[in-house]
Parts: C-alpha cells; structure tokens; sequence
C-alpha cells in the first residue's frame, strides 16, 4: 500500500511514475513521514533543466528543509501549484494530490537505474 | 547508546518518534509537532524534560555563591518558594548556561539546568567554590521531571491533585504530592502559556505520569515532543543555549540585560558586562517575521544591502502566525542605518521584518493577571 508497484523509486526517497517520454515526481510515504509535518515547500521552476540526482526544490517540515533531487535528467513541464497553498497535501496523499513536479525525461535509460517498490522498501525504509 | 528518561516506556507506548537529544532518548513528536503546539496553546500538554540537569547548591555561604558565579542578584529571592532565571557566565561574561534558581531556603537552593550542559556546569561550580563555606551536588539523574502547560494546565492539576494551585504565581513553587509521591511544583514553563513543572524522584515518575496523564487526555491535552517545546519557545522569544545563546555571547548581546545586576559587588564575568554598557556591543540580538515567502532556519545569513549584515541562530515556522519566525544577531550599526534586511534563503534573498518583543502574546499566571 505504502509503496505502488508502479512507480520507481530513488534512495533519496523520491517515486517518479512515467508517462509517455514524462514523469511525475513526488517524495515516498516514508519520506513525508520522517519529515513529519510538511509547511512549506520551493517548487521548481518550469523550463528549467536539471541533472538527474541533482537537487531541484525543497520541501520543508516545521523542523529542517529537505532538498529533494530529480530522478532523471530532464526539464520541468509542470510544478503542482496546489503546494504553495497545501503543502500537507504531501503529508496526506503523497502518490496523489502531493505530486511536486512533472519533468520531460532527457534520457530514459536513466529509469532503468531506479528502484523497483520492492527494493526500496526493503533497502530505503528501515 | 543514548539514556532512556523514567518514562520511555510510556513514549513507545504513545507512539512517540524517538531521537538522540544531546545523549537522551527522547521523543521528537508524538502526533505532529504543528498538532502538538497548538494543543498547547489551546487546551495543554505534558512533557518529559527528566533530560534537564537539577544542582543543589546548599551551605552557610550558598548565597555569597551563588552571586559570585551567578549574574543576578539571589538576594532578590527574598523568601522561600521564590524562583529567578539567571546566568551562568565565564570570565568574558558569555553564557556556560541559562538555568533557574529556586530558593528552598537562606541556605539551600536547587538549580535546573540545560540537560547538555549539566556536567560543564558542575565542573564549573566546582572549580569555583573553594573559599566559599559551600556543598554542590548533581543530582540530575535522581530528579525526574515532568512539565503541565496550557490554560488548563491548573484544571487538569486540581483534578490529579484534589488541592488547587490557584494562589502559586508564576515563578514560585511549593512542595505537594502526586500520586502519593512527593513532588516540587513550580509555576514556571518554556511555553508562554500558564503551567507548571513537576520535579520528582526518577523512580516515581511514571506513576506520576500515569496519574495526571488520564485527566489530561480527557481534556483533549497531549504529550508534547521537543519539536512542539522548540516552536512554542521560540514563539515566545525564549533563548535556547547551544542556539541563541552560548559562552561566546553576553546577556547584553542577548537582550537579556535585565537579569545582570550591576550592582552587586562581584560576580564571575562583570567587567566585561560593564565594558559593554558602557561602549556598546559588536552584535546584538533581534527577533523577525518573514515578509516573503519561506523558513529561516539556524545558521542562514542575514543581508542588508547586498552585504552580510548577521547570521540566524534559530528559525520555524511559527504554527500560531502560520509564518516564519526567527532569531538572528545582527550588526547593531546596520540596524541604526535603517533600510531593508532580508534572509538568504536556498540562495534567494527573502524580505524579513524586524519586530520588539514576544511573537505572540504571552499568557503567564502571576496576580496581576489572575
């Protein structure tokens, strides 16, 4: 449940779940619950490109601000607006209406990198 | 491997995040930090600070001490039961530690300190108490301690107590008991909201815990985590050593003048002191709100006109203004000059205000309030 077999994972605790030649990226279950409450968070700006493991925004909980790094290179197509004003939308749903930033991949072999559900589960949320 | 408090047990039970507080195992939030400071302002809530370290200082000469090492006057606790926030500073007048003087009698006081400094501390007070007819003793780990705060903070404690505190004012304590336990209670917190803070043999606390613990939760109080007790100062403007203040800055660069007292004779740190009021001080401390978006964090640099004008030394979110809040020391000419100061936030300059005072209202008992 707290994982979707769908989505790819990093051990930076980002999923991406891939459209077409996009991605839709957001923070995992275990993220936002080690974050505890999430209060503000620096989305990225559209158009711009990013490396992939780079940090492209910031998600921030009453305690720290957390950089969230992109999971493939590529450019920003699109950043979940409903953040600024919600952003405990990623507390309350982070695989849905908590999604951060949609991003043209550069390269798709990059994805073949990533993690499967059950690796990162195992591996990332002990 | 990090100390467990008396009430560990119960935290894992509430479902507590643990962390590694300076040595203790203690809990970071139980339901959400934001859900917590809130049930604290509102309603109450209860925290296990068994972390925080308890000296006894006692002897003919406690007193002639206590203002020698201490920068406030302990003769302004004219009489038992009284209770002063004092510093403890090194020769250049810099804070070894913040703590609390209660007065159990002319010669006998308790003092509670920061649970990190603890040991420096008594290797301190140690160091300075030849000469004087004076004894110190740790006893930290023998005093657990357990804090009620929030405006029904004194509801919930009658109905645990069945006796009333309605006459101890803020800052004073007495002596009582709690689940047959004996128990020190004092009308102090780190919050800004009415409440007390209950000192007990370690051993007793969970019983102590169990007993106030039901009727709090009737309530609707909740067990607080140090996340909640962070914002909650921090809303308050209240100092915390290691953060705002360490050995490197002065009651005076604080903006906590008002607990030297100048005219006592001697006391460990005065020359500095008096240095300072007389020619100034290089950084002093202000208080801002963000005008633009984002969360100052400890550490972030504060800049006025392009250049680096201080540095940020705590900062939140504040969960009551739903804003962000900090503490930062800044250039006391910059702040003469006027113009705007912003804080240099994941590389963008951000607008923040300067503001005088607590962030938001402070709700302490004392009789004038009553």
């Amino acid at each position: 449940m707290s994982y979707p077999e769908e989505l790819k994972y990093t051990s930076s605790h980002e999923w991406i779940k891939v459209k077409g030649d996009k991605g839709v990226v957001g923070i995992t279950y275990f993220a936002q619950k080690e974050l505890g409450d999430i209060v503000f968070v620096e989305l990225p700006e559209t158009g711009r490109q990013y490396k992939a493991k780079n940090p492209c925004c910031v998600v921030e909980s009453v305690k720290t601000a957390s950089d969230i790094y992109c999971p493939v290179s590529g450019t920003i197509t699109d950043v979940n607006q409903n953040l600024n004003s919600n952003p405990e939308l990623i507390n309350d749903d982070c695989y849905g209406k908590g999604w951060i930033f949609e991003i043209a991949i550069s390269d798709p072999s990059e994805l073949d990198k990533l993690l499967s559900a059950e690796d990162y589960k195992n591996q990332y949320t002990k | 491997m990090p100390q467990k408090t008396p009430l560990y047990d119960i935290h894992l039970k509430l479902g507590a995040k643990l962390i590694d507080f300076h040595g203790w195992l203690l809990p970071v939030h139980y339901s959400g930090i934001i859900e917590e400071h809130l049930a604290v302002r509102s309603i109450a809530g209860l925290f296990d600070l068994s972390h925080m370290g308890e000296i006894e200082v006692e002897g003919e000469d406690a007193l002639k001490y206590l203002n020698y090492i201490l920068c406030g006057n302990i003769e302004k606790l004219s009489y038992d039961g009284r209770i002063m926030y004092c510093g403890l500073l090194n020769e250049s007048g810099g804070f070894i530690d913040d703590l609390l003087v209660y007065r159990k009698s002319k010669l006998q006081y308790l003092l509670v300190v920061n649970a990190s400094n603890a040991d420096k501390d008594y290797a301190w007070m140690q160091k300075h108490i030849s000469g004087f007819k004076a004894e110190i003793r740790n006893v930290s780990l023998n005093t657990g301690l357990i804090a009620l705060q929030g405006p029904k903070s004194g509801e919930i404690l009658y109905e645990t107590a069945r006796r009333n505190f309605n006459d101890l004012f803020y800052y004073h304590f007495t002596e009582s008991k709690l689940a047959g336990k004996p128990v020190i209670i004092s009308r102090t917190g780190y919050t800004g909201e009415d409440g007390f803070e209950i000192y007990a043999r370690w051993n007793d606390l969970p019983q102590i815990w169990d007993s106030l613990y039901p009727i709090a939760f009737a309530h609707g109080a909740k067990p607080i985590g140090l996340g909640a007790r962070d914002t909650l100062r921090l809303e308050m403007r209240y100092p915390l050593h290691g953060n705002d203040i360490d050995e490197n800055t002065t009651p005076l660069e604080a903006g906590l003048s008002w607990i030297v007292d100048f005219t006592k004779d001697n006391f460990i740190g005065k020359e500095i002191l008096v240095q300072q009021k007389k020619n100034g001080v290089a950084k002093i401390i202000a208080g801002f709100v963000m005008e633009d978006k984002g969360i100052p964090r400890s550490g972030y640099e504060i800049i006025q006109s392009g250049e680096v004008a201080g540095v940020v030394t705590s900062g939140t979110l504040s969960p009551n203004l739903s804003q962000g809040i900090g503490l930062a020391y800044l250039n006391p000419e910059k702040i003469g000059r006027g113009g705007d100061f912003f804080v240099s936030i994941h590389g963008k300059e951000r607008k923040i205000r300067l503001v005088k005072g607590p962030f938001v209202k402070s709700k302490i008992y004392n009789s004038h309030t009553k």
